[in-house]
C-alpha cells in the first residue's frame, strides 16, 4: 500500500503545483481564532479588493496560528525568489499599503515589517527565526501551524503528511506500540502517562468493537493550544487517530471538541471529508481492508468532561459524571463498555511524525524522562503572548524572558502558573527549573496541557488562588462530597481572607482541607483542585498572612482591603476623576482638591486610571489603619 | 416555537446518546431551551423529562429562558483575570443594571462570563456577537455597548 500512497502523494503534489502558481507573490494571512478576533477577515477582504482593483495576481492563503499572538494581525508575503517577509499589527489600511509597496512594487516597508524568515532577507529588518522568539523554539507539533492552508489536504501531504499512516499500515500492531514505547512519548493532556503503554493496554482486550477518542475538550481557562492545532493542522490529528485505530483494532473514532471552538470544528469537518475522498479514512483504507470512521461530538460546556470517564458518559448522552471508584480503566471498559483509547490532541498529532522519523529522532529531543517538545499558550503579564513550542528541559526563565520578551511595562516578575486549575504557581527562585513532567510536579506545579500564565507584582496571589478555586467549585460535578463540599469550604475561607475576614488558623485550615480533598475525591478534578491554593501557600505564605493579620493586600487588588484616596498635595483639581466617576462619589470644584466619599465609592478603579500619570494624585491604600480611617471618613488623618 | 423545535429534531433517530446533540440543535434554532423542547426530546427518546432536564442543566452551554439580542461575553480566563477582566465585568454590570448571567428587561443584551476566548494577547477581552473588544479598561464599558447597539 506504500505504492498506493506514493500515487496519492504524487497526485497531491501535482494538484498543488497546478493550484499554486509560485511565480507570483504568495500572501499568508493568520486566520486562526486569535487572528480573526483581531480583524484578519477584513484584512483578507481588503487585500482581495486591492489586488482586483490593481489587476495584480497574487495567491492569498488563510493559514492557522504561527503563535505570535502579540503581533496579530499577521500578514506574510513571499515573492518569487525572496524570503518570507512578515508584517505585524496589520489593519485594512496597512494591508493596502503592503500590497501597494511590496506585493506590487519592491519596497519591503521596514517600517511595517516585523522581520523575515530564512536567509537572504533585507538588512534593515530582523531575521525572525534567528531572533529571541524562535531561536529557542523547536516546532514539531506546530510545524505546519501558520505555514500550510489547513483546508487543503494536498499541502499537508506535501509536507510529509499521511506517510506515517502508510508506513504504519505495513507494520504489525505490536511493532507500532514498540516504536511508541521506544520513543518515550508521554500523553500531552497533562498527566504525562506513557502513550505506548496506554495503546498496549487497549490492544490486549478482545472485543467486537473498540473506540478511539481524541480529547479536544480543552478546559483550562487560559489555554488554547489544542484549538490552535485543530485549526492550523487538523490532518495531523486525524492521521494520528487513524493510526491509533489500526493499532488497537478499532473502526470508530470520536473527536470530543469544545462547542466554543466553531472554527476548529469547521476545519475538522472539512479535513475529515478530504481524507475520506483520498481513501485515507473510511472503508478499505489504502486498499488494506482496514476501515475507520471519524465522528465529531461537540461538548456542551463542562470542565469535568476532560476527565476520561466523564467524557465517555457525555458522549453516551448523560451528565458528565466521572464513574465512581473502583472503576475499570477506560482502556478496558470505556465508551459503551468497550475498550477505548483516549488521548489528547497533541499526542495524536505527533504520532505520525514519530512513525515516519523514528523513535530515535523523538528521543533526541527533550529530556530522558520527558522526550519531545512542549506546547504552551504563553499569556498574562508578558510582552509577547502567544503559542510556543519548546524542547522539554528548557528553563522556565528562557521561556519568560527570551521567548516572551519579559514582563509587561517593565514590572517585576512574581510567579508563573502552569497546569491551569490543576496546577500551581512557581516563584522567581524556581525559574531555573527545567520544563518537564517530573520537575514541575516535584516543585508543586504541573506540566498540564499547556497553559502558562505569567504573573507580576500587581497580581495578588491569594486572589489568583481564589480565582482557580472559584472555577473548580463551579465546575465540580457534585457527585463526591470531598470535591463538592471541600472546594466550597476552601472557597469560603479564601473569600474571607480576600475580603478582610481572615482569621488566625485559616492557612492551616486550607492545608487540611486541601489534603482531604486530594485524598478523598474520585476523579482528577477534585484530586488536583487544591493545587493552586497549596502552591501559593507554599511560596507566597507572606501574602496570605498580610491579608489575614494586617488586612493588607500587597498587590493592591482585593477590593475590600483597599481604599481609593486623592492626595490633596498632588491633586490639581482638573476634574477628570470627578467627571468619570460612575457613582458621583468624587466632590470638588475648580482649584479645590478633589475628595472621594468613601461611603459612595464602589472601588471600580476608574478614577485611578483617569488621573493623568504626571499627577498620580489618586492612590490606593491598604492595611488596617487606612481601612479604619476611611471608614471613619478621616483618611487624610493617616 | 413548536415548529422550530420540530424542525431542529427532524434529523434525529431518537437514540439515547443523541440527547446532547438534540439539545444543541434546538438551542441553535430557538436561542434557548423552551420547556416543550425538553418534553419533545424526552418523548422522542422515550426517557423521563427529568433525565433530559438533568442532563441539560449539567452543561453550561444551555439556557432555559430567552436571551438578549446581543450576547455580551466577558472573558474571565486566567490571562483576562490577571489583566483586570473582573473590573470590566463590574463596569458592564453597572452600565446595564444586571448581573452576569442575566438579560436586560428590554431583551437587548445578556451578559455572561466565559472562559478563554483565545485572544489572550488582547486581554482583557469582551466579545459581543463576533466583535472582539480587546485591552479594555472599565470606563470603556459604555463605548462597548454603544458600538454594539446603535440605540443605546
Amino acid at each position: 500500500m506504500i505504492q498506493k500512497f506514493d500515487t496519492i502523494e504524487k497526485e497531491a503534489l501535482e494538484a498543488l503545483e497546478k493550484e499554486q502558481n509560485n511565480d507570483i507573490p504568495q500572501i499568508y494571512v493568520g486566520c486562526a481564532t486569535c487572528g480573526n478576533a483581531t480583524g484578519a477577515q477584513s484584512v483578507v477582504q481588503t487585500i482581495k479588493n486591492k489586488l482586483k482593483k490593481e489587476d495584480f495576481k497574487a495567491e492569498i492563503k488563510e493559514v492557522g496560528c504561527i503563535g505570535m499572538c502579540f503581533a496579530e494581525v499577521l500578514v506574510d508575503v513571499i515573492k518569487p525568489g525572496q524570503p518570507r517577509v512578515s508584517y505585524h499589527g496589520v489593519t485594512p489600511e496597512i494591508a493596502e499599503e503592503i500590497v501597494e509597496s511590496y506585493v506590487i512594487n519592491d519596497d519591503h516597508r521596514p517600517d511595517l515589517a516585523l522581520g523575515y524568515f530564512g536567509e537572504g532577507g533585507p538588512e534593515d529588518v530582523e531575521r525572525i527565526d534567528a531572533g529571541d522568539v524562535f531561536k529557542n523554539q523547536q516546532r514539531v507539533i506546530l510545524k505546519n501551524c501558520g505555514v500550510i492552508d489547513p483546508e487543503n489536504i494536498n499541502e499537508y501531504i506535501a509536507r510529509g503528511g499521511y506517510r506515517g499512516l502508510a508506513e504504519a499500515l505495513e507494520m504489525k500492531q505490536e511493532d507500532i506500540i514498540g516504536v511508541l514505547k521506544d520513543s518515550g512519548l508521554r500523553g500531552r493532556g497533562g498527566a504525562g502517562f506513557p502513550a505506548g503503554r496506554k495503546w498496549e493496554s487497549c490492544l490486549k482486550p478482545q472485543a467486537d468493537q473498540k473506540y478511539v477518542i481524541c480529547n479536544a475538550d480543552e478546559g483550562d481557562p487560559g489555554a488554547f493550544m489544542d484549538r490552535s492545532v485543530l485549526e492550523g493542522d487538523p490532518h495531523s490529528v486525524i492521521e494520528g487517530m487513524i493510526i491509533a485505530g489500526y493499532t488497537i483494532g478499532s473502526s470508530k473514532g470520536y473527536f470530543y471538541v469544545r462547542a466554543e471552538y466553531p472554527l476548529a470544528i469547521k476545519r475538522l469537518r472539512r479535513a475529515i471529508a478530504q481524507a475520506k475522498e483520498k481513501n485515507l479514512l473510511g472503508e478499505n483504507i489504502l486498499g488494506t481492508g482496514f476501515n475507520f470512521e471519524l465522528e465529531i461530538f461537540q461538548g456542551a460546556g463542562a470542565f469535568v468532561c476532560g476527565e476520561s470517564t466523564a467524557l465517555v458518559m457525555s458522549i453516551e448522552g448523560n451528565r458528565g459524571w466521572p464513574k465512581p471508584l473502583p472503576r475499570p480503566r477506560t482502556t478496558e471498559e470505556g465508551l459503551w463498555g468497550k475498550p477505548t483509547l483516549l488521548n489528547n490532541v497533541k499526542t495524536f498529532s505527533v504520532v505520525p511524525q514519530i512513525l515516519s522519523k523514528g523513535a530515535e529522532w523523538f528521543r533526541g529531543i527533550g529530556t530522558e524522562g520527558s522526550p519531545g517538545t512542549a506546547v504552551f499558550a504563553l499569556t498574562g503579564k508578558i510582552n509577547r503572548s502567544g503559542l510556543i513550542e519548546v524542547p522539554m528541559g528548557i528553563e522556565l526563565d528562557k521561556i519568560i524572558h527570551e521567548i516572551g520578551g519579559g514582563i509587561l511595562d517593565d514590572r517585576k516578575f512574581k510567579a508563573v502558573q502552569t497546569g491551569g486549575p490543576s496546577g500551581g504557581c512557581l516563584p522567581e527562585d524556581k525559574l531555573h527549573l527545567s520544563v518537564d513532567f517530573d520537575t514541575l510536579l516535584e516543585a508543586g506545579s504541573m506540566m498540564g496541557s499547556g497553559g502558562m500564565v505569567v504573573i507580576d507584582e500587581t497580581t495578588c496571589m491569594v486572589d489568583v488562588a481564589r480565582y482557580f478555586l472559584d472555577f473548580t467549585f463551579e465546575e465540580s460535578c457534585g457527585q463526591c462530597v470531598p470535591c463538592r463540599q471541600g472546594t466550597q469550604q476552601m472557597l469560603e475561607v479564601l473569600n474571607d481572607i480576600c475580603e478582610g475576614r481572615g482569621r488566625e488558623g485559616d492557612i492551616e485550615h486550607l492545608l487540611e482541607l486541601g489534603d482531604a480533598i486530594i485524598k478523598g475525591s474520585i476523579c482528577g478534578l477534585g484530586q488536583t483542585a487544591p493545587n493552586p491554593v497549596l502552591s501559593t501557600i507554599q511560596y507566597f505564605q507572606d501574602e496570605y498572612e498580610a491579608h489575614i493579620k494586617d488586612h493588607t493586600c500587597p498587590a493592591l487588588v482585593c477590593k475590600n482591603l483597599i481604599v481609593y484616596h486623592i492626595d490633596e498635595e498632588k491633586c490639581t483639581a482638573c476634574g477628570r476623576c470627578r467627571k468619570a466617576c460612575p457613582v458621583e462619589a468624587i466632590s470638588g470644584e475648580k482649584k479645590v482638591p478633589h475628595k472621594i466619599d468613601q461611603e459612595l465609592c464602589t472601588k471600580c478603579g476608574i478614577c485611578f486610571q483617569e488621573c493623568p500619570e504626571r499627577f498620580s494624585a489618586v492612590e490606593r491604600l491598604t492595611g488596617k489603619e487606612n481601612l479604619a480611617a476611611a471608614a471613619r471618613g478621616r483618611l487624610t488623618d493617616v | 416555537m413548536q415548529e422550530q423545535t420540530s424542525k431542529a429534531l427532524s434529523n434525529f433517530e431518537g437514540k439515547p446518546n443523541e440527547v446532547i446533540p438534540m439539545l444543541q440543535a434546538v438551542q441553535d434554532e430557538t436561542g434557548y431551551l423552551p420547556e416543550e423542547a425538553i418534553r419533545d426530546i424526552a418523548d422522542l427518546i422515550g426517557i423521563p423529562e427529568s433525565k433530559v432536564y438533568g442532563t441539560a442543566t449539567f452543561y453550561s452551554q444551555f439556557y432555559f429562558s430567552p436571551r438578549g439580542k446581543h450576547s455580551i461575553k466577558v472573558c474571565l480566563g486566567t490571562a483576562c483575570h490577571v489583566r483586570g477582566g473582573m473590573q470590566v465585568m463590574d463596569a458592564l454590570e453597572r452600565e446595564l443594571g444586571i448581573k452576569a448571567g442575566e438579560t436586560t428587561a428590554d431583551f437587548k443584551f445578556n451578559l455572561e462570563r466565559v472562559n478563554c476566548v483565545g485572544s489572550c494577547a488582547l486581554a482583557p477581552v469582551v466579545m459581543v456577537g463576533d466583535n472582539v473588544f480587546g485591552r479594555l479598561v472599565p470606563k470603556q464599558a459604555k463605548e462597548v455597548l454603544e458600538k454594539s447597539d446603535p440605540e443605546v
